[in-house]
């Protein structure tokens, strides 16, 4: 049970990781989330079926959210639409362009494919329990990522990333064009968020072009828990806080889903409780503003 | 070095807001030259800034750096020849991000790449152009700009703004926020600067003291216009009296300008 919430919440941290990065880090509320989130399982489950390395199916994944990021960027900054509305188009044209990947169908088996989590389970097997194996692959796979993100947002490039989200001015001034580092940060955000739905799928082993619904609230409550427990300036604080709300997120759920019942709770209410969740996270967090303003005065 | 040729800019055109905000302005700007600049609100000083700076194009007239046209030229890609600073302190900086953070950004213009720049020579480097403020923060490279207060924030912002020794500087009322005291600090370390890097600056202020006190050449601006420009030794001898007066005269000319127009 344990290591079911930590290796789910591990594969979802790496979406809450993009998610961190376009809400908090380049202040641009990213929709897209929840149509890249499928089009990486989409994907990754084609080339999968297609019977190439499982590898090359992450690969071909990030880069797909990557290019669904950078199109929404483009609506943004060539149209001069609100953020919002641009992660709405991407998100809804990825949903036709997802059943497409999938050829016309809403959702694909992985059950009888070599996935990740199969391939996992050879290497270890003999050696121990796979439950555990499957748990360090993703400890080791989900640190590297962070590891370079936190070594990302340590570049010149990403300082500036950091910095247009705090004041847009200051880029202009400094003769960068903040339309080409809103390109590169939401490609880098969908491509983190399409890896993470590569992954979920086949850890659930299937594909399903629904899956993505109210992913982009989950990602933001994941992150909003993980800034309750830390607060702190350092990216490498930041980044790994994205990454324990995740798990406590997929905890919170995992309880809901298994004592709901006593309270006539199904799994269709998680979404409602999630939301729910946001809102009181955001009257706490106000609170807590509040009384230390009042502390300074 | 900047020529501003029968430049217009007339906002909401054909509405009934329509604003003719800037009026057939022709300007020269010399390499080297302190340029101040006064006139009442309104009366089109930032505007002209954001016409040098590129925020957005004229309606009608040319703008040439160097020699080259650059009236369409975006913002970000003028803004490697030109610095800024605005009013208002916090748009200089990014407030949630360390001193180090914000110095690494702006210490060379233009886009950045994957290398990672901050290390212990660039803090050297950092720490001692800090000194140079005299504010003691030298020794909080890592606290969010933030915590810094509004003297501070602007004085870095200064410091900042010179580390990539642009060719061109405007300020906008760059110590109008501050109290007298941080004020006449970031005054002084303006004039500082601009004499020890050699840089152009066009400043506008609303204290007539500060636009005789400082730099060559001053320009009042009204409705739109350059209503006077005076430079080298006729400005020396100007005093805030007789500035106003000079703005008088030459408002009741136009005055009357504008009554024998009506009564025709």
């Amino acid at each position: 049970m344990i290591e079911g919430i930590l290796v789910e919440g591990l594969i979802y941290s790496i979406m809450v990781l993009g998610v961190f990065i376009t809400f908090r880090i380049l202040d641009f509320p990213d929709l897209t989330v929840d149509g890249s989130f499928p089009l990486g399982a989409v994907i990754g489950a084609q080339v999968i079926i297609s019977g190439m390395p499982v590898s090359l199916g992450l690969l071909a994944a990030f880069t797909g959210g990557g290019i669904a990021g950078g199109i929404t960027a483009v609506i943004h900054n060539k149209l001069k639409v609100p953020n919002l509305l641009a992660g709405i188009l991407t998100m809804t044209m990825l949903y036709s362009v997802n059943i497409r990947i999938l050829g016309n169908r809403a959702n694909v088996p992985l059950l009888h494919n070599k996935t990740v989590i199969t391939g996992i389970h050879s290497i270890s097997e003999g050696l121990m329990k796979t439950e555990y194996a499957t748990l360090i692959f993703f400890i080791i796979f989900v640190y590297i990522i962070k590891k370079l993100l936190d070594l990302f947002f340590h570049t010149d490039l990403g300082l500036t990333l950091g910095a247009m989200g705090n004041n847009e001015q200051m880029i202009i001034s400094q003769g960068v064009n903040p339309e080409i580092l809103k390109i590169i940060g939401l490609a880098l955000s969908n491509g983190l968020v399409a890896l993470s739905g590569a992954l979920a799928a086949q850890y659930l082993g299937f594909a399903d072009v629904s899956m993505g619904i109210g992913i982009i609230v989950s990602g933001l409550a994941s992150v909003m828990i993980g800034e309750f427990i830390f607060k702190s300036n350092k990216i490498a604080v930041l980044t790994l806080s994205a990454v324990i709300g995740s798990i406590i997120f997929k905890g919170i759920m995992y309880f809901a889903r298994i004592y709901g019942y006593a309270v006539r709770m199904t799994p269709n209410d998680l979404k409602l409780i999630t939301g729910l969740m946001i809102i009181v996270l955001l009257i706490l967090s106000k609170t807590k503003i509040f009384k230390r303003k009042k502390g300074l005065e | 070095m900047i020529r501003l040729e029968n430049v217009n800019k007339i906002f909401h055109q054909g509405t009934v807001n329509e604003n003719h905000a800037i009026r057939n302005v022709n300007l020269q700007i010399k390499e080297g030259d302190f340029i101040t600049i006064i006139g009442s609100n309104g009366a089109g000083k930032s505007t002209l800034f954001n016409l040098i700076a590129g925020t957005y194009a004229p309606s009608t007239g040319n703008i040439f750096l160097n020699n080259s046209d650059v009236t369409n030229e975006p913002e970000y890609k003028r803004a490697k020849y030109i610095g800024r600073i605005f009013q208002n302190p916090s748009l200089g900086t990014a407030s949630n991000m360390t001193l180090e953070d914000n110095m690494m950004i702006c210490s060379r213009k233009g886009f950045k790449g994957l290398k990672i720049s901050l290390n212990k020579k660039t803090r050297e480097y950092f720490k001692k152009e800090l000194l140079l403020l005299d504010m003691d923060l030298e020794n909080r490279l890592t606290d969010n700009v933030q915590l810094l207060s509004g003297g501070q924030r602007q004085s870095l912002t200064l410091l900042m703004m010179v580390l990539s020794r642009p060719q061109l500087i405007l300020l906008d009322e760059h110590t109008a926020a501050l109290d007298p005291k941080n004020a006449a600090k970031v005054l002084d370390l303006t004039q500082k600067f601009v004499s020890e890097y050699g840089l152009t600056t066009v400043m506008i202020t609303h204290n007539m003291g500060h636009a005789i006190e400082y730099g060559n050449r001053m320009l009042m601006m009204d409705k739109g216009e350059i209503i006077f420009d005076v430079s080298g030794e006729e400005k020396k001898k100007l005093s805030v009296k007789n500035l106003v007066d000079k703005f008088h005269e030459i408002r009741k000319t136009e005055f009357q300008n504008d009554e024998t127009l009506l009564s025709r």
